[in-house]
């Protein structure tokens, strides 16, 4: 991982995505997709083409489309919907908070190029605050895979669920980080790397970079756990808080507003429980300037230096107190 | 679904229909007047769209209200809850006993209903513009299925404002949802006035022709209406109904027809006596 994202093979987990949901679709007739004018962009030509009779494209109009999914699983389906994640949870919030939350619909929302994925386009396009909204929801399930692997996992777990799940995803090329019989849990983290004396949660596309930060933290002779936290809602409590007891403090990197997503759950934790400084690393509640998603990241500090930088100040903070 | 062919068993049903309404109706009243809380006027205004509907439309297995072939019927106006949950009872699908507690602490009969604790109701409505999505999806996964159940669903009037509905709309038409019966209960007034004053839906029919449905008006109190018009569906091979059910919001008591402030005003008890007695009264 020293050697930085850009020197490993990379994948857009859309790809796992994509096939999963076909692999599924052809084990279960059940399965069906909805869409929002939105096949490129969630690579669903393929599920289109082979299952025409299961492929509902209601247009530009999410709040049909997640009514419209509600009523697919009232009527014993169980559909994906799928659309950028930008506009299917901020358009039809609504209707996430009642038709699938509190309706305990079996619908499963595929939130697609989230985060800063589409950094050029602007803030109309980003989707940093979908894990704030989602998680405050009863019964509905979020999860961020971190890679392809994880990607496929919690699809294959959503799909044998009964209950509103948000898959929130991203277009962004990340490594190959778990192993390919990865089983996803809800409500469990996998700690990716041991250490004890700082530890670092996060998910989807920053668990990668969580991993080249401990290992430049290492060469400082800082040793730092990492926790991939896919589930965020319900989350790992017991992760977070044996994190607050076992080392010094916690950085937590998510492409998101450091307002109410990742970071705003393990600090609710820690305060609660066992507090301990707590650094949040994210959008820190701005529209973000115009820019590539890299070069966005980089920008908020969501890069292996500006997590290791972060660890490193909590520390000195930690010392001199 | 009934067969209507033989003029005495129509009657009967008939009448059947309206004893039934009739105590929808004052169910409605007292449940409202108890919870001190409630929208009697659109209770009064769907109560022979869904009576018609329970009684004797919907295929439905009263004592199986999950029985997978059921025909759905999805109550989006659901701030008309009580008149819901008094049909529900008319129709042997909820204990009659249970209405006693419509709004009381921890009852499972919330002020809009939900389907995770009522048997027998589909979605979970109150903010409008929910149920017509909703039901849209349902026909869509009867088409899958290549099943023979239907969806209705009763909406507002002054719901329609929505734009939700108008997704749905195009949604609909656009596969060709023949399975899907849209009710809307045009009792012309809305929360805070007249739905012309407001927001103007005329000519609302032409609306929904416009946008690829199969549009018929009936009069919503009038049972051989309702009954020729909802128990033929569909109209039109390949198009959704759209069944403009003309009603008078507070309807069969006459202080309280078409009249705004009844929208969820909560009867006295000296009016709620003199409702009740008014619907005793009431003759076919």
């Amino acid at each position: 991982m020293s050697e930085g994202a850009s020197a490993i093979e990379t994948f857009d987990c859309r790809n796992a995505f994509a096939s999963t949901l076909e692999e599924m679709a052809a084990r279960d007739p059940r399965v069906c997709a909805v869409v929002n004018d939105s096949i490129g962009s969630t690579k669903l030509k393929g599920f289109r083409d082979r299952f025409p009779e299961r492929f509902v494209n209601v247009g530009i109009a999410e709040q049909n489309m997640v009514g419209t999914s509600a009523g697919l699983a009232t009527g014993g389906m169980i559909p994906f919907c799928c659309g950028a994640s930008c506009f299917l949870t901020a358009r039809s919030m609504e209707q996430v908070k009642v038709d699938l939350g509190y309706a305990k619909n079996n619908v499963k929302l595929c939130g697609m190029s989230s985060g800063m994925a589409y950094g050029e386009l602007g803030p109309t396009h980003h989707s940093i605050e979908d894990l704030a909204w989602t998680r405050v929801i009863p019964n509905l399930t979020v999860i961020v895979p971190a890679d392809p692997v994880e990607t496929r996992a919690a699809l294959l777990w959503a799909k044998d669920h009964v209950g509103p799940v948000f898959l929130r995803l991203s277009r962004m090329p990340v490594p190959k980080l778990l192993l390919d019989n990865h089983v996803f849990l809800p409500g469990k983290a996998a700690t990716l790397r041991d250490g004890d004396e700082i530890a670092i949660i996060a998910n989807g596309v920053m668990v990668a970079r969580a991993l080249d930060a401990a290992e430049r933290l290492h060469a400082r002779g800082v040793e730092a756990r990492v926790i991939n936290m896919a589930s965020m809602s319900p989350i790992d409590r017991d992760a977070v808080l044996r994190a607050a007891q076992e080392t010094r403090g916690i950085v937590t990197a998510e492409e998101a507003s450091i307002y109410g997503g990742l970071g705003g759950a393990v600090a609710e934790i820690v305060a609660e429980e066992h507090p301990v400084r707590v650094k949040r690393l994210g959008v820190p509640g701005v529209f973000a300037p115009t820019g590539s998603a890299e070069f966005l990241l980089e920008h908020f500090g969501l890069t292996a230096a500006g997590i290791e930088t972060a660890a490193i100040d909590l520390l000195d903070k930690e010392t001199t107190q | 679904m009934t067969d209507f062919t033989g003029k005495q068993e129509l009657s009967g049903l008939k009448e059947r229909l309206r004893k039934s309404a009739g105590n929808v109706r004052a169910r409605a009243l007292q449940m409202v007047y108890h919870a001190k809380l409630g929208h009697p006027g659109g209770d009064l205004s769907s109560a022979d769209i869904l009576t018609t509907l329970y009684l004797a439309v919907l295929r439905i297995e009263p004592g199986n209200p999950s029985w997978p072939e059921r025909d759905r019927f999805i109550l989006s106006k659901g701030h008309c809850s009580a008149a819901l949950y008094a049909t529900l009872a008319e129709a042997g699908i909820l204990d009659e006993q249970a209405l006693q507690t419509f709004m009381e602490p921890l009852s499972l009969l919330n002020g809009h209903p939900d389907r995770n604790k009522v048997k027998g109701v589909e979605a979970n409505t109150g903010p409008l513009g929910h149920g017509l999505p909703i039901a849209t999806g349902c026909a869509l996964a009867a088409k899958m299925q290549k099943a023979s159940w239907r969806t209705f669903v009763l909406t507002g009037d002054g719901e329609v404002q929505e734009g939700s509905n108008w997704e749905a709309a195009l949604c609909a038409a656009h596969y060709g949802l023949d399975n899907l019966t849209l009710i809307i209960d045009r009792n012309r007034i809305q929360q805070g006035d007249f739905t012309e004053t407001i927001l103007k839906l005329d000519p609302l029919a032409e609306k929904w022709r416009a946008f690829g449905w199969y549009v018929v008006e009936v009069n919503g109190h009038d049972y051989d209406d309702l009954l020729r018009v909802l128990s033929a569906v569909p109209h039109e091979k390949g198009k959704p109904t759209c069944v403009i059910a003309n009603t008078i919001k507070g309807r069969g008591v006459s202080f309280m027809e078409n009249k705004p402030q009844w929208h969820h005003r909560v009867p006295l008890e000296s009016e709620l006596a003199a409702a009740l007695a008014e619907l005793e009264k009431d003759e076919p």
